[in-house]
């Protein structure tokens, strides 16, 4: 559920890392929280992201959500699919309907983020 | 008191279930230093008919019997009784917001109509529910643009109506968003494009325009479009007379449109309540201030509306909402709808029509200020002795216009609409005619 | 075992555009009595629109037909309870229509000379005079349009007076209780917002507040009896904590339907605060509007109040627009009148001992349901409650049913729910204020249909996840109106 190869935020962020790209999504227990997303509202490609800062947000019909940059880095890519079918948020969080893409400023910064097995015992501590 | 249902058996049986005796030990948890130890100094209830005579009382140190070329962003129309019929129904009257659809089709089918009727009126892609009135749609209009291009710069002309800019300005201060003005050509009454072009920059988010303008002039909508979208900034367009849309072409080259509804049914009532409008392009819909009704499906199947879209919105997003308006003018957009519906495509073009008609006839015997095609208002030059003669007559002339802009303190605002009658406007010209000079005045006094 | 309802045949009814037809009218216009003027000729052939494409064209039958089958979509408080916390959906007294209909009142043009503007600055007057002595506060504006928009006002005012003495700070200190206009407030007011705990009763943390307030604080903004329907029993500490530092305390007045003749926030140390005549003061919701939001100060907050200002010059009374330190213009014009009519009118027939009997009804409604509630549902603050009770959906959601199906099942029952997930701080809250105009037979089906329900939650929970049932309209589909929004008509 959780893919080992990701890292994890407090905020429920995750990161993928290849090389020095970066890819980023909400997770599963950030969707599942949110209920069925209607809509999601991303940065423009080139815009320089800050670790912790946020990057846009996540509604649904009765909420909204910030998410925040696990890493800092440039914009590559937007996942545009989303605009016209948010409910990929709900069904594919940690895969096709990832957030954005970016070229990572500080790769070194995913060291502090959590693993896997550290973010699956933090979502049950917080239940 | 009548409207307490309980009888005093009830009560006691209520208070016992409460385990008190009196409902003053209700209140004992109250700290003493915060209690009312007296009775309020107000005088006891009365009934319903010294209520009505009251009222009527105060009606009698009113207008009331008089005629009135009075516009100035309010005016006098006819309202349909229908109006009234349909909105004293106490399921829409005594109804709350429709946050639970369910129970609630009635009022966001009639909204979700209203929605329409705008779009169709304006020319827009998108209308809200209402705004609290004209004067506030105003500054979320500008808040609206600032938020769309980024730029903090807002550029309004001299030919909004004064106290709507008054508003913008007690919104702007706060939200460190400059407004400058720009203004308008002495001969025409309409915007100064040449004074608009120099006073335009890059940081401009808005350039906001009136037309008809507060002198009822029709205003130059393109051209004014064309200097705002050359230099990235969206162009807001205000209504204060609604009855111009059906005569008027809508303003396609608007990216907001910002409104006062009045004209549509609601009485004028000393200045309130009315109800805005904010109605714009698709792209900006997520940016719309205020309540936006939606059609979806219901569990069923079966076609049903909702509030929507409410993550903009202040219950949700808190200091983050587009704007903190809780309410709409459901009451008010009712009237207004219901008045749209009764006049309809071709009757709402005949009253606009009449409205053309009576204005003309009566500046066609005046002394006309500006040059400037108008709709049902316009500007004179006439002392302040013409009003004061005119009450005489029981009919209250136009607005002097000194308090507002002391260049034309020698001039009035007029307007005639389909319930001024031509004998009216037939003394109120006899009487502007005459110009008495200074010496004449203190004869007749 | 449902009383209250029984289902019922009600008429379909198309929107406007698809019972419109070319032709149909619903008017008459008289005959002009001046020439007709050719509008491209006065206008300019390119200003003049083609048509209305789409406009309506129905027949008056139809309009009156189809306005009142939609009304018989909706419930009301003419037809029953409203339990919605923090509304104060008390009855809408109909003499209150017809005096905002006197004839001289209602077609009042705000530009009309002063002179003959006489009657309805008396009933301003009069209205102000009237929430002054209600609040115990010095100085009343009626130029708010609504709740909120009182709220930015009062903030305004905060600032301006603040500003005055040398620095209007950065912050508001807002509850977490709060609604949600409160910090939505402060932010176009241009203020950063900084969330107070509440305590485990329910109120202010005194000790928080102690740390929080520091010379970057403009002001707290409270609600007085807070949204749990508590009083801040450490109000006057709360207001002295604030005027210390310096800083201002101001009070949503939402809840003062707990408090007419009983308490004066004047007297327990508010600075400012607005009233919302929707509420407290009986004008009718009209699904979802007009209000209207009166802001009612203190004598240090007076001088900025919006221009213009009511004053009298011996027996009549005039605008003052020399007001220097006024914030300016909230609204065009003076207010919504003809709401403020309507308040005066419910003001005139309560009389002072009325409005005081008045609150009493209503703490003593609130508390009798909290008295027949408790034992079925979870009641997080259990401190003395007034107008309003608030409860949690705790022991409904270990059988999955949330506050939101629940309320949906009291529709089944002929009931408008209660306020569903709010104040945040109560994990799936249920808030119920009755008003004093529920008498016991309507507040006894309610206490019925509820704790029925509770027991459907035990044997059925399906039943009410999945409700209402009975209605005409079942549970809309809000994810694909916000997915795919579609907010207006268009032609096939």
């Amino acid at each position: 559920m959780y893919p080992d190869n990701f890292r994890y935020t407090k905020e429920h962020e995750w990161v993928s890392v290849d090389g020095d790209t970066g890819t980023i999504g909400i997770t599963d227990h950030a969707q599942s929280e949110l209920g069925d997303i209607v809509y999601v509202d991303l940065p423009k490609v080139g815009t320089h992201l800050d670790q912790g800062k946020s990057l846009g947000s996540v509604e649904s019909v009765k909420a909204v959500s910030d998410i925040y940059s696990p890493v800092s880095g440039e914009v590559t890519a937007i996942n545009t699919e989303l605009a016209d079918h948010p409910e990929k948020l709900n069904t594919e969080p940690h895969g096709d309907a990832w957030l954005v893409k970016l070229k990572l400023s500080d790769p070194a910064q995913v060291q502090n983020l959590m693993s896997s097995a550290d973010y699956q015992s933090y979502i049950g501590a917080e239940k | 008191m009548r409207y307490l249902p309980k009888s005093d058996s009830e009560r006691r049986e209520m208070l016992a279930a409460c385990g008190v005796s009196t409902p003053e030990e209700l209140f004992e948890h109250l700290p003493e230093a915060v209690r009312l130890n007296r009775p309020l100094d107000l005088p006891p209830g009365i009934s319903e008919y010294e209520i009505v005579q009251y009222f009527r009382d105060r009606a009698g140190e009113t207008a009331l019997g008089y005629a009135s070329f009075l516009g100035a962003g309010v005016y006098s129309h006819y309202r349909p009784v229908m109006v009234d019929t349909v909105v004293s129904r106490g399921e829409f009257l005594t109804s709350y917001t429709p946050y639970q659809a369910e129970i609630s089709q009635g009022t966001l089918a009639t909204i979700f109509e209203f929605q329409t009727m705008i779009c169709q009126l304006t020319g827009m892609d998108v209308a809200n529910a209402s705004m609290y009135d004209g004067s506030t749609a105003v500054p979320e209009a500008a808040m609206m643009a600032v938020r769309a291009t980024g730029k903090g710069r807002v550029l309004v002309s001299r030919g909004v109506h004064p106290e709507y800019r008054e508003v913008l300005g007690t919104y702007a201060k706060h939200q460190g968003m400059p407004v400058a003005e720009f203004g308008y050509v002495n001969e025409t009454g309409g915007i100064d494009l040449e004074d608009l072009e120099r006073k335009m920059d890059d940081l401009t988010a808005a350039v906001i325009i009136q037309s008809p303008n507060f002198f009822g002039i029709v205003e130059q909508v393109k051209a004014a479009g064309e200097i705002a979208h050359k230099r990235g900034a969206l162009l807001i367009v205000l209504f204060t007379e609604a009855v111009s849309l059906g005569l008027l072409q809508p303003p396609a080259e608007a990216d907001i449109v910002a409104g006062e509804l009045q004209s549509f049914a609601i009485s004028p009532s000393y200045g309130g309540p009315y109800a805005g409008i904010i109605a714009t392009k698709e792209k900006y819909m997520r940016q719309v201030p205020g309540r936006l009704v939606g059609q979806t499906v219901d569990s069923r199947g079966n076609r049903a509306f909702c509030l929507t879209l409410s993550t903009r919105e202040q219950h949700i997003r808190r200091e983050k909402a587009t704007s903190n308006i809780c309410t709409n003018q459901a009451l008010i957009a009712l009237m207004a709808t219901v008045f749209m519906t009764v006049y309809g495509k071709q009757g709402l073009r005949e009253l606009a029509e009449q409205n053309l008609a009576k204005a003309h006839y009566l500046a066609g015997k005046l002394d006309r200020r500006f040059t400037g095609s108008f709709f049902n208002e316009f500007v004179v030059r006439a002392p302040e002795s013409v009003n004061k003669d005119l009450l005489k007559k029981k009919i209250i002339g136009g607005l002097p216009l000194g308090r507002f802009y002391p260049e034309l303190k020698d001039c009035m605002l007029l307007c005639a609409t389909e319930m001024n009658k031509r004998a009216d406007m037939d003394v109120l010209a006899e009487v502007a005619a005459i110009k008495p000079q200074p010496q004449e005045q203190e004869v007749i006094a | 075992m449902i009383e209250k309802v029984t289902p019922h045949i009600t008429q379909n009814e198309p929107l406007l555009f698809e019972r419109s037809s070319p032709g149909k009218k619903a008017y008459q216009l008289p005959e002009l009595d001046v020439p007709p003027v050719d509008a491209a000729g006065a206008l300019g052939a390119e200003n003049v629109r083609d048509g209305i494409d789409g406009f309506p064209e129905v027949s008056e039958v139809e309009t009156i037909r189809h306005f009142t089958r939609l009304s018989t979509w909706n419930y009301a408080i003419d037809y029953g309870m409203y339990p919605l916390g923090s509304c104060t959906m008390k009855y809408n007294p109909r003499i209150n229509e017809q005096v905002a209909r006197t004839e001289g009142l209602a077609w009042a043009h705000p530009y009309q000379p002063e002179a003959l503007a006489q009657g309805c600055l008396q009933v301003m007057a009069h209205l102000e005079a009237a929430l002054m002595e209600i609040t115990g506060m010095d100085a009343v504006t009626l130029q708010p349009a609504a709740g909120a928009h009182g709220e930015l006002t009062g903030i305004l005012l905060i600032r301006a007076l603040l500003e005055k003495r040398g620095n209007p700070r950065k912050k508001i200190l807002i509850p977490d209780s709060a609604h949600g206009t409160n910090p939505a407030t402060a932010a176009i007011a241009g203020y950063a917002i900084e969330n107070i705990k509440s305590s485990e009763t329910g109120g202010v943390d005194l000790a928080a507040l102690e740390q929080a307030v520091t010379s970057d604080v403009a002001a707290l903004m409270v609600t007085n009896p807070n949204t749990l329907g508590v009083f801040e029993n450490e109000i006057v500490r709360v207001s002295e904590i604030l005027h210390a530092k310096g800083a201002m305390l101001y009070m949503d007045g939402a809840n003062m339907n707990a408090l007419v003749g009983i308490a004066r926030p004047g007297d327990f140390g508010v600075d400012v605060m607005h009233l919302n005549l929707h509420k407290t003061f009986s004008t009718p919701h009209g699904g979802g509007g007009p209000g209207a939001g009166p802001v009612a100060v203190k004598k240090v907050l007076e001088p900025f109040l919006p221009a213009p200002r009511l004053k009298k010059i011996g027996k009549r009374l005039a605008w003052d627009y020399k007001r220097k330190n006024s914030i300016g213009r909230v609204k065009a014009f003076y207010g919504n009148f003809g709401v403020l009519i309507r308040a005066l009118a419910y003001i005139l027939a309560h009389g002072g001992p009325g409005l005081r009997n008045a609150t009493m009804d209503a703490v003593l409604n609130a508390v009798y349901i909290r008295k027949q509630l408790e034992p079925y549902f979870d009641l997080p603050y259990k401190s003395p409650n007034m107008h309003e009770v608030v409860f949690s959906d705790d022991r409904q959601a270990a059988k999955g049913v949330r506050t939101g199906d629940f309320a949906k099942r009291l529709i089944d029952y002929g009931f408008h729910p209660y306020t569903v997930s709010f104040p945040l701080i109560v994990h799936g809250a249920m808030m119920i204020e009755p008003t004093e105009t529920e008498g016991k037979r309507e507040i006894d089906q309610f206490i019925q249909a509820m704790i029925s329900i509770a027991g459907e939650v035990e044997s059925d929970p399906q039943l009410v996840k999945t409700a209402p049932h009975l209605t005409r309209a079942s549970r809309v589909d809000e994810t694909t109106a916000a997915r795919k929004p579609v907010l207006r008509w268009k032609p096939a």
